[in-house]
């Protein structure tokens, strides 16, 4: 296979021509002789992106993952993952002679010996924080957009077990110092694992070792944070953007911009040059907060110690969730026939969790199977156009919001000066009534707001002039939006009309209920069908919208003797100048 | 009639008393305080608690001085009709202590402490202020000496106020208290200095005083001793601004919620350990940067929201944003 | 759709994208106006504005190096932590001089670089957006039908189907491979019968501690033992049992390493002196308590934190990580939180020397339940 060095020379205006073989271009040559890139690269340097901030958030999620590797790399050189015990004798003297593992020793001299240290133990902390976090306000973004529409189910679920992975990946980096906090968490960790039925038990001895907390939990946590995760991490994150590249971006509607396109910049030079820019400043942002703020400062908390505890244990704030299901979970456990089932620990920390991760995987799936929808979708919706889903996700982060908020109690209850029984008793009902209100107000705010929408397309938007009739009524001018703006505001789908089915009708693929379990669900979905679609307001027909500028024109031709006018409301809106122009008649 | 008479006599020389210890204490100690200091804010303040004990209700800096040299003019005269010459205006004995203590307490205490500290009860069965026999001069000087009492209102927890009483009213208040029952004293300097130690032993000192404070202080103040919640609303105060002899008095005496740790609990070397962690904690740099209110990861995962998902959101938006453009062409300008 | 289209990008000029979308549906009720007309950028026709740009974009890379070697010259200039010596940590604003100024160099170093480059895109490089066709995710039906026709292919040669008793045995002998797997993590960790079993130390497994009849109950940290009139009314003594502090004659520790983790993490205790009278024993623990001096295990029944946050007056005791509340004054019950039951009570008496001892180990298990807390409580007995 030779290379096509004039196409490659057409698509990529930098590259190496025939005509003029310079150095980097012998080099192309010599790879592609052996690795035929060239074929590859021909179709992917010039892929598109289209441009929106919001489609790099999950850019922030990649980028502190390298970061986090980087980093990570650095402190492995030091970091010692074992739990022997050794007295300390190094730089920080409050804990100079003090009992400790290895491990926890190692996490002080990267702190106080090792020069930059400090400085990455802090920047691979934050970048945790921050790829945890990224990749939350990716999922939102994704979800709220619609997004996770066929064809990106798969890629939907693949992101959701990034974020458990990631997840799990924090939790076990920060245990690995053994400090007093870690400890802590480990020690909860193993209460969690024993209040398991019949396995319980078991589980914390093999994880453990033995007895808590045993030799072995900090080497295996360790293996398990620099080899098995990452691993996983690495591999789904290239599934992840081969997928992103094989779908290609989503793009948001516009004039130009359809279902059978997508409108953007190249790779090559500038998505190249703007991801590879927020790299450095993604890496910077994270420096910049491992210079300035402090975190997770091991040395205050010092090594752990089972009979030692502080206030204000608390998880990172991924974690921060199930444990605060956790503070508010009504102390109930059964005893029955000399066995003891701690729902108090089993439900919040580990079914919940499990419940809520599995909803979160499921969500695609779930709604295409209420909406029956089983086309294509390149073209983002916006949050508003659909208000069903919208408000589900709002519910769901309302909800994970008050059991993140009752994580923080005590913190709560020191700044804000309440009572934690209080706060605790308060999340108990919150938890379940705010998703409900949550859901509620969002669904209703989305429709007002597909109201505005037609609003402005029938009778265009508001000028905010004031004109006076020569009656002396007064009356708001209105003027009809540019063309491309009303192009994007009806480019979106028409929704089926629910309250024309019947319940237990055929559905839309045309298949009759059998009866039993399958009309019942058939009930359901219909149900389900007409919350998500029954209220939403649709864009006006062609014929509604001729009625309206007919009107218009008619409103038009009746404020007509003031056309020409200098109020004729065209001064503001580009439409012409504003110099020259008499702003009173009677000027 | 004549009761009320005497009464208005009594107040009037007891306010003569107070004003004069008063004047006297605190013109020395507010110079000598601002100059050990040199602390300029530190004059004003004194001069405003004073303000604050002769009216509760005018607190403005220049109220405050107004009122002072009054206080001064009329308490120097009387004084100087009163005084013994001899005492020179410091109340030296022990007695003469006690006795000023007993009149500061039926002013500023009796109403919920009782007139003789017994405490008092009310009908509903609320303690309004517990007996006083027994708890020692330790706690008053620490309950007074951190401005907790005089209390605003009774309450399950009486919070950090400016301290109302002078050093040489606290220390009569505590003599007073003192002789109601035996209760721990007021420490000396020297309870918890590590003075006249090597440096080895210091440096030992130190980090046992952080396992102790570990072990026994951090489930209430937290690792860095910034407090933390209690039940019911009340929390355990921040320690970072808490002296080394309050600090002392506090562990003696057990103040509020708080366990007491006693010197058959805590050793006094043990106490002054864990003192001296505290204050190496407070010279030592932040090495990290920024603490962030020292409250742990709940305060670390607010940063990485808002300062770090915040500000790379913002150069998002600005990554994509669109250039500004012009009207003109680039053929057109080439032209 | 326009599966012929799907790789030929629409370059700058290409018409296809700006002209109006002519397939309609009927009832769109607007046309696709088409991609606007491209809008230059001032540095595309102002050679001034050209150079200005290039000139910001040269001066963030070399700001960059500049921060670079600051971040060299803060590694060779700053200490860490002075050698240990406190006093000579140099700090910027009482924070460390080292952290701060390698972090910052380091983040100011990257993100001038990140802002530099990404300024280079936005004012220099060309700015058309191009068009690139989709193609539908599914493969074409002429794909998809050899790939069945090539996997049925597979199947009929290979037999699979005809073969019953090879795909079984194939099935069996796989699943059977699951064995050796789980077999392999058996020796993980032992289990808590082994533990027990083996008692390779003392207060071996889940229903033990190391407290056993007479054993001195001491301060943690310092390790002396304590007298009942060491304490007075509304002291609370974090405590451990003697063997933790303990050394034998030749110097050596008694319980080391793992062994003496997993005894503090099962045998700490609180103690606290009450008013006798304010104290509502449990039945059958009239005498456990010594002149309102009570002991309550320190490890939390809810998940295991140690818990000792106690309010003086009202005797509640509060775990700071889950918020659990007990009632020391009435056997430890819990009176607020997600913990289920109370806080096991360790039996005290003097001892002949007038110190505080275990009478014996805890009648019950501490820490956080598990499945089998129930049985073996009862068969332990």
């Amino acid at each position: 296979m030779s290379i096509d060095t004039s196409k490659v020379a057409e698509t990529n205006s930098t590259a190496a021509t025939a005509k003029k073989p310079n150095r980097a271009g012998a080099i192309a040559e010599w790879a592609d002789d052996r690795l035929g890139l060239a074929t590859l690269a021909k179709k992917n340097l010039r892929k598109v992106f289209p441009d929106h901030w919001s489609f790099m958030l999950g850019e922030i999620a990649l980028w502190s993952f390298v970061v986090l590797l980087l980093s990570g790399v650095f402190l492995s050189l030091w970091f010692n993952p074992s739990m022997g015990e050794t007295t300390y004798e190094g730089s920080y003297a409050q804990l100079r002679g003090v009992e400790m593992s290895e491990a926890f020793a190692s996490a002080l001299r990267l702190s106080f010996d090792v020069r930059g240290g400090l400085l990455m133990r802090q920047i691979h902390h934050w970048a945790a924080m921050l790829f945890v976090a990224s990749m939350m306000v990716h999922l939102l973004r994704v979800f709220f957009t619609g997004a996770h529409r066929k064809p990106r189910e798969l890629n939907w679920a693949i992101g959701a077990l990034l974020l458990l992975l990631g997840t799990l990946e924090g939790f076990t980096g920060y245990s690995l110092p053994d400090d007093l906090l870690s400890g802590t968490g480990i020690r909860a960790a193993d209460g969690f694992l024993k209040s398991q039925p019949i396995v319980g038990t078991y589980m914390s001895f093999f994880l453990f070792g033995g007895e808590f907390p045993g030799t072995d939990i900090i080497p295996r946590l360790f293996i398990i944070h620099v080899l098995l995760i990452p691993g996983l991490l690495l591999a789904l994150i290239t599934a992840h953007m081969l997928l992103l590249v094989y779908h290609k971006h989503t793009q948001w509607p516009g004039p130009g911009r359809t279902e059978q396109n997508v409108v953007g910049f190249p790779m090559l030079p500038v998505y190249a040059a703007k991801a590879g820019g927020f790299f450095f400043i993604v890496f910077g942002t994270t420096a910049l907060m491992g210079g300035l703020l402090s975190i997770n400062p091991v040395w205050m908390y010092g090594p752990y110690d089972p009979s030692k505890v502080t206030a204000g244990s608390q998880p990172d704030w991924y974690m921060g969730w199930p444990d605060g299901a956790l503070r508010i979970m009504p102390n109930l456990e059964t005893h029955i026939w000399h066995h003891t089932i701690s729902w108090n620990v089993l439900l919040p920390i580990i079914v919940l969790p499990m419940l809520m991760f599995t909803i979160l995987l499921m969500l695609p799936f779930i709604e295409s199977w209420i909406t029956g929808d089983k086309r294509d979708h390149h073209l983002l919706q916006r949050p508003r156009n659909a208000p069903t889903r919208t408000a589900t996700m709002v519910a769901l982060m309302t909800m994970y919001g008050l059991f993140w908020a009752a994580g923080g109690n005590d913190i709560i209850a020191i700044r804000l000066h309440l009572s934690i029984n209080q706060i605790t008793y308060f999340m108990r009902a919150a938890v379940f009534i705010g998703p409900v209100i949550a859901f509620m107000i969002t669904r209703r705010w989305c429709i007002s707001l597909q109201r505005k929408d037609e609003q402005d397309l029938l009778h265009g938007y508001e000028t905010g002039i004031i004109m006076r009739s020569p009656e002396g009524g007064y009356t708001e001018r209105h003027l009809p939006l540019s063309p491309a703006r009303a192009y994007t505001l009806t480019a979106r789908d028409r929704d089926p009309d629910v309250l024309g089915e019947l319940p237990g009708g055929p559905d839309a693929n045309g298949v009759e209920p059998q009866g039993g379990l399958a009309s019942r669900l058939a009930g359901v979905r219909h149900r389900l069908r007409k919350l998500m679609y029954a209220d939403n307001v649709q864009k006006p027909s062609t014929a509604e919208l001729e009625a309206a500028h007919h009107h218009a024109e008619h409103e038009h031709e009746l404020q007509a003797p003031m056309e020409g006018h200098a109020a004729d409301g065209h001064q503001f809106d580009g439409h012409h100048l504003v110099e020259g122009e008499k702003l009173r008649a009677d000027d | 009639m004549s009761t009320l008479f005497l009464y208005l006599f009594l107040g009037l020389v007891a306010a003569g008393l107070v004003g004069a210890l008063v004047s006297v204490a605190v013109l020395g100690q507010t110079v000598a305080r601002a100059v050990r200091e040199s602390r300029p804010w530190s004059v004003r303040r004194s001069l405003n608690g004073l303000a604050g004990r002769l009216s509760r209700h005018r607190r403005r800096p220049v109220a405050g001085l107004a009122l002072m040299v009054l206080g001064l003019m009329l308490t120097g005269t009387l004084y100087a009709a009163f005084a013994p010459s001899s005492s020179a205006g410091s109340a030296s004995s022990d007695e003469e202590l006690v006795e000023t203590g007993r009149n500061l307490f039926l002013v500023g205490c009796s109403t919920c402490h009782g007139q003789n500290g017994e405490g008092i009860t009310t009908l509903e069965g609320d303690q309004l202020g517990p007996a006083l026999a027994g708890v020692g001069a330790a706690a008053v000087d620490f309950q007074v000496g951190t401005g907790r009492m005089p209390a605003a209102q009774p309450g399950a927890q009486n919070p950090t106020k400016p301290v109302t009483y002078s050093d040489e009213e606290i220390k009569a208040l505590a003599a007073f208290v003192a002789s109601l029952g035996p209760g721990p004293s007021v420490p000396d300097p020297s309870d918890y200095s590590l003075a006249g130690l090597s440096e080895e032993e210091r440096e030992e000192a130190v980090s046992r005083g952080g396992q102790i404070f570990l072990t026994n202080c951090t489930a209430c103040h937290n690792f860095a001793g910034k407090g933390g919640a209690m039940p019911r609303g009340g929390n355990a105060p921040n320690l970072s601004d808490t002296s080394a002899k309050h600090i002392y008095e506090a562990l003696l005496t057990g103040p509020g919620q708080m366990d007491t740790f006693s010197n058959g609990n805590l050793s006094p070397e043990e106490k002054r350990d864990v003192i001296a962690y505290l204050y190496s904690l407070r010279e030592q740099p932040q090495y990290g940067g920024f603490d962030l209110g020292g409250m742990g990861p709940v305060s670390e995962g607010m940063f990485a929201w808002i300062v770090g998902i915040g500000s790379l959101v913002c150069f998002a938006t600005w990554i994509a944003a669109h250039t500004a453009r012009t009207s003109r062409r680039k053929d057109e300008a080439a032209a | 759709m326009t599966d012929e289209h799907s790789h030929l990008p629409a370059e700058p000029g290409n018409d296809d994208a700006s002209a109006p979308d002519t397939s309609l549906v009927p009832d769109e009720p607007i046309v696709n106006p088409g991609l606007p007309e491209h809008a230059w950028r001032p540095t595309d026709v102002d050679p001034k504005a050209e150079r200005r740009a290039e000139r910001q974009v040269a001066t963030l890379f070399g700001l960059s190096a500049v921060c670079a070697v600051l971040f060299v010259v803060s590694y060779l200039v700053f200490d860490v932590n002075g050698g240990g010596d406190g006093e000579t940590v140099q700090t910027v604003f009482g924070l460390g001089a080292s952290n701060v100024a390698l972090g910052v160099s380091l983040g100011l170093a990257l993100m001038f670089i990140g802002i530099g480059l990404i300024q280079w895109a936005r004012k220099l490089m060309g700015d058309h957006e191009i068009v690139e066709m989709r193609h539908p995710a599914r493969s074409s039906d002429e794909d998809r039908t050899e790939t069945v026709r090539v996997l049925n292919l597979g199947a009929e040669e290979s037999g699979i189907a005809r073969r019953p008793l090879v795909r079984n045995s194939l099935l069996l002998s796989v699943g059977v491979l699951l064995a050796p797997v789980v077999v392999l993590l058996k020796d993980l960790g032992k289990t808590n019968a082994e533990v027990i079993d083996e008692a390779a130390y003392p207060g071996a497994g889940l229903e033990h501690t190391v407290w056993t009849s007479g054993m001195r109950v001491v301060r943690d940290v310092v390790g002396t033992p304590i007298r009942p009139g060491d304490l007075e009314i509304g002291d609370l003594i974090n405590a451990e049992p003697e063997i933790i502090f303990e050394v034998d004659e030749d110097g050596e520790h008694v319980l080391e390493g793992v062994h003496l983790q997993i005894a503090k993490s099962k045998a700490a205790v609180v103690l606290i002196r009450m008013d006798p009278d304010e104290n509502k024993p449990a039945k059958g623990r009239e005498d456990w308590a010594v002149d309102g001096i009570l002991c309550y295990s320190k490890i939390c029944t809810h998940v295991g934190c140690p818990i000792s946050l106690n309010e003086r007056k009202t005797h509640h005791l509060l775990c700071p990580c889950h918020q659990s509340t007990f009632d020391l004054a009435d056997a430890a019950k819990v009176v607020f939180g997600p913990a289920a039951r109370p806080l096991p009570q360790l039996p005290l008496m003097v001892n002949d020397e007038g110190y505080l001892v275990a009478q014996s180990d805890f009648k019950e298990p501490v820490g956080p339940s598990y499945w089998e807390r129930d049985s073996q409580q009862s068969t332990s007995k």
